[in-house]
């Protein structure tokens, strides 16, 4: 493999980012954080969404001010000034542009004149692989050609880091696969004419596969808790036991983190609880996880990695149900493993009804926010209660988005428990049982 | 670039021109005939507006078919002058309301407001303003008879562009501020696509409207001054007063002629070109077709021909504006600081809206009192029991209608273009019809007139509802057909919430529209016989007629009141119900 560099291209450091208002109440998605992009390398982004490694992304490229800390492009002597450049999760491209002209846009918001544009586009369209479709719109190219515009595009200014935002995530698997090895083989051969790529993902196979080193982010706040090289050499294979190895001990340490942080939201701080953002797992979902690791070949303990391959799950997707899970005390995860609960053993034997009392069960004692809309249904005489009165408490502890998203997870929750009723017309929490 | 369709870089006309044919086909021919006669047209129309006063009054309107089509043209004219206008209004003070939160905060509701006033009630301050802007001269009315169909383009339009510019799409204002596009780079490559087809649509929509109101301005009486500008409107205007059933009939025919080629040669091409910056990664199934732009963009000549009409937007695209090298920073403020400004802001509107009172209350109160203020309510009340009435009655009419034909694709497609056509047919011009049937039957004007406010606004209603039904996805009818949904359970619970949003969209622009139309309907005259039906829109007509500023701005400011309560109260829950409950995704 190549020789890293020790030359440095980018320095972030002491940066830290709240969102939401100033002043007051704002919610801190990046703390802290210190990063270092040497000289001819790949470096992989890796956490959970909400961990703040798009925000550092987009800090980087100057699209947001971090609230705190200091990014820097060190420059040799004679060296250029460093120049970013961007590939996006959705493409971005403009629908009403063609491709060349999509490719072009970032020249002629630097003034090239118009034939110096048409022949770099040209050629930042033949390197990446999309001669022949230079008068398409973007609407009429599949996903994968959409996405290696987006990549032409941002080649085509001669940046010196190539930076990107999970950019094969919106793309089918097979799509993905080939555009990721069509880019490594660019890389290697050292045609794109960039010095060093940073790139965000959720994918842990991806990480493995493309970066010489890996940071691993944990969430709320968004620091870097770890830094992995991977020191295999190009081309990688997946089967690799090494490959796998390597795989396997990055999902222990991001679910170790997870369970650190669960203790510590709902053990330590017992005042914090509401203050969760509850992501949006639906309860079938739910149940069906449990039956799946309950069954046969799992027996109710299964590694997460081999979880996520038979059911057809990112890695991402799968943290989400199983720290779920576990806040409802129906699994444990340690060491990269998931273990069922034996209520959650029941769970996956029980008819409906029963399934329904069990879960309610949990719901009430074990999601702050579903036990204390509960308490305060109980509470009050008419056994009704505004859902703004809720929402207020809420938005108090983390932003209006997130606040919407979390009461409507625990309505969802709750209506499926039977724990509780919602009805959106009148905005009204109820203790009314349908039945 | 970005204006039109036809041109995509590597094709550039001359090689275009090089490689195909050189015969011209017959289509080549007429395209060009017609395109230079409508140069030469457009040239001599301009001219004519700039006249003298003198010469309008030496050279009246006159009921000769043969000065028709020019007649027909200078209204023609008027309208797209109007629609210059209003563009520029929309991209400058949209811009303004989109990025200037505190500008936003006053431009937004204004607007608002705006959309709800009567339109047709400040001809009479906005002629007498425009005539001493241009003393003598004929271009003073034509500014006031232009600013009247401004007044019903503008304001929504600017609407539509500000919605736009709110909801721009995250990623791609990244791509273009990590570009560093310059601000002018942003809106013709970012801003002004991304808002086209919800701007188009709303240009040609206020293009419907504004006919009806460049007929309705184009002859003014206020007080002792009668001004006829040549036009549809003059002309109609003075087969009234002579009594003259067939100069009506060619001018209704003219006007019909006008909005079918308007409809033909401008909205339906336009639209169909729009289609392109909708802002969908994936192509759409049924895009709007036209053939007028199918021809333009298959026939040689006439592409080449209209290929001049994007250089100026070549030209516009291709401006680098010099980088101001006085980089202001943008200050930051710490939160009190803003709020101190936000409050400083509010005080300043707030003194401003009082200064507004004062002027108001001392300026009617020289003529008026309070009994007048009693009787313009009143009025008010009787034309809002109209609108009430009449809404309800199109509504029972052309509600199950317009469910019966979307629901039958193959007439959707052939009746919804006539149902558009109708509500851009002005229809003051049909107005005469009416009156001479209410003058030989002897009915009761107070009734027999209402029908007229409704008689251009209904066909809203219809091509709405035509839309929704057409839009209930089949599913959702299968499964009726399966369950064996039918009468009023079918009605329930499949077509009425299907439609409802539809339906809403289509009874707010009926109503508002029939708030302005009471105006003209309330009031009308043929020849010497005078019918006049008791509400606000005849209390409005009457003090214009007689030059009463006062009772013009009071019933004016009534009529607002009654239709911003009328909208607030029963429109805008409605829409919100609609958005919330009967969206179907």
């Amino acid at each position: 493999m190549r020789a890293i560099d020790d030359r440095h291209l980018l320095d972030v450091r002491n940066v830290r980012h709240l969102y939401g208002k100033p002043g007051g109440g704002g919610q801190l998605v990046l703390d802290d954080v210190d990063l270092t992009l040497f000289d001819n390398e790949i470096v992989g982004l890796l956490g959970r969404s909400g961990s703040g490694k798009s925000t550092l992304l987009r800090s980087i490229a100057g699209l947001i001010r971090p609230t705190g800390g200091e990014i820097s492009f060190p420059r040799d002597g004679e060296a250029s000034p460093t120049r970013v450049s961007m590939v996006f999760q959705s493409f971005a491209l403009f629908p009403w542009l063609t491709v060349q002209e999509n490719v072009e846009v970032g020249l002629e918001a630097q003034r090239v004149p118009a034939e110096a544009r048409r022949s770099k586009a040209l050629a930042a369209i033949d390197l990446i692989g999309l001669d022949g479709f230079e008068n398409a719109y973007p609407k009429e190219l599949s996903g994968g050609m959409r996405q290696r515009v987006g990549l032409a595009r941002a080649l085509v200014v001669d940046p010196t880091i190539l930076l990107m935002d999970e950019p094969f995530s919106a793309l089918d698997v097979l799509t993905a696969e080939t555009l990721r090895t069509d880019l490594l083989d660019l890389w290697c051969e050292g045609r794109m004419g960039i010095r060093s790529i940073l790139m965000v993902t959720h994918n842990i196979e991806e990480a493995v596969l493309m970066c010489d080193r890996i940071l691993i982010f944990s969430s709320n706040p968004g620091r870097i808790v770890a830094e992995i090289k991977v020191d295999l050499p190009q081309p990688r294979n997946r089967q690799n036991p090494a490959f796998r190895r390597l795989v396997d001990s990055i999902y222990a340490r991001m679910t170790q983190r997870g369970a650190a942080e669960e203790r510590q939201n709902d053990g330590l701080f017992p005042g914090m609880g509401i203050g969760m953002v509850l992501p949006r797992v639906s309860t079938n979902t739910m149940a069906g996880l449990m039956e799946a690791v309950s069954a046969q070949p799992f027996n109710g303990r299964a590694d997460l990695p081999d979880l996520a391959e038979a059911l057809h799950f990112e890695a991402d997707e799968l943290f989400a149900i199983a720290e779920t899970l576990q806040l409802l005390r129906f699994a444990e995860l340690e060491g990269g493993d998931i273990r069922l609960t034996s209520d959650a053993r029941r769970y996956a034997d029980a008819n409906v009804d029963a399934r329904k009392q069990l879960f309610a069960q949990h719901l009430i004692a074990y999601v702050p926010l579903a036990g204390h809309i509960r308490r305060v249904l109980d509470e009050r005489v008419s056994h009704q209660a505004p859902g703004h009165r809720f929402r207020d408490e809420l938005e108090d502890l983390m932003s209006e988005e997130d606040a919407n998203q979390t009461l409507k997870g625990v309505i969802n929750w709750a209506r499926y428990a039977e724990a509780f009723a919602y009805d959106e017309g009148t905005d009204l929490f109820t203790l009314d049982d349908p039945s | 670039m970005v204006f039109l369709s036809g041109d995509r870089p590597g094709s550039r006309p001359l090689a275009r021109f090089l490689h195909g044919g050189v015969a011209p086909s017959w289509a080549d021919l007429i395209a060009f005939l017609l395109l230079a006669a409508t140069a030469v047209l457009i040239v001599r129309g301009a001219g004519e507006m700039s006249e003298p006063l003198a010469k309008l009054r030496a050279t009246p309107v006159t009921l000769d078919p043969a000065r028709l089509p020019e007649y027909a043209l200078l209204t023609t004219l008027r309208m797209f002058a109007a629609l210059a206008a209003s563009l520029l209004f929309t991209f400058t003070v949209a811009t303004l309301a989109a990025k200037n939160r505190k500008a936003g905060l006053l431009i937004v509701p204004a607007l608002d407001i705006l959309q709800s006033v009567p339109i047709l009630g400040f001809l009479t301050f906005t002629v007498t303003f425009f005539m001493g802007l241009f003393p003598g001269r004929q271009l003073g009315v034509e500014c006031a008879a232009i600013f009247a169909i401004f007044t019903s383009q503008a304001w929504n339009m600017a609407f539509s562009f500000y919605q736009s510019l709110r909801t721009i799409p995250n990623d791609l204002d990244e791509v273009s501020r990590q570009f560093g596009f310059s601000a002018w780079r942003r809106f013709v490559r970012l801003e002004l696509p991304f808002a086209a087809p919800g701007l188009v649509w709303n240009v040609m929509m206020s293009m419907s409207g504004g006919w009806f109101f460049v007929v309705a301005s184009e002859a003014i009486t206020v007080g002792k001054t009668t001004i006829a500008l040549p036009g549809i409107g003059s002309w109609l205007a003075l087969a009234i007063e002579r009594q003259d059933m067939r100069a009506v009939a060619i001018g209704v025919g003219a006007m019909a002629v006008v909005i079918l080629l308007y409809d033909q040669l401008v909205f339906r091409p336009v639209v169909a070109w729009a289609d392109k910056f909708r802002f969908e990664q994936t192509a759409s199934q049924d895009r709007p077709g036209s053939w007028v732009y199918d021809l333009v963009r298959r026939v040689r000549w006439l592409r080449m021909a209209v290929t001049p009409l994007s250089w100026p937007a070549r030209a516009l695209t291709a401006i680098d504006w010099p980088i101001p090298r006085l980089k202001l920073q943008p200050v930051r403020l710490g939160p009190q600081a803003s709020r101190v400004l936000d409050g400083l802001w509010i005080v300043v509107v707030v003194a401003a809206a009082a200064a507004a009172v004062w002027f108001l209350w001392t300026f009617l109160t020289r003529t008026l009192d309070w009994r007048d203020a009693v009787a313009a309510f009143g009025y008010g009340l009787a034309t809002l029991v109209r609108v009430v009435v009449l809404i309800a009655l199109t509504s029972l009419i052309w509600v199950p209608i317009g469910v019966w034909i979307g629901l039958r694709p193959a007439w959707a497609e052939r009746l919804q273009p006539i149902a558009q056509f109708l509500a851009a047919f002005p229809a003051n011009v049909l107005f005469p019809f009416v009156v001479v049937a209410i003058v030989a039957l002897r009915a009761d004007p107070n009734i027999w007139l209402s029908p007229l406010m409704v008689l251009g606004t209904q066909w809203y209603i219809l091509f709405n509802v035509i839309a929704g039904a057409s839009a209930i996805p089949s599913d959702l009818r299968e499964v009726a057909g399966i369950f064996g949904l039918r009468g009023w359970q079918w009605w329930r619970q499949v077509a009425l919430p299907g439609i409802f949003p539809y339906y809403v969209t289509g009874a707010i622009t009926a109503s508002g529209g029939s708030w302005n139309a009471s105006i003209v309907a309330e009031a009308v005259t043929w020849g010497d016989k005078h019918l006049e039906a008791a509400g606000l829109g005849a209390y409005i007509a009457k003090a214009t007629a007689t030059g009463d500023y006062g009772r013009v701005a009071l019933g004016v400011a009534v009529m607002s009141i009654f239709v911003i309560a009328f909208n607030r109260v029963l429109w805008r829950p409605m829409y919100r119900f609609a958005e919330r409950r009967l969206r179907l995704d």
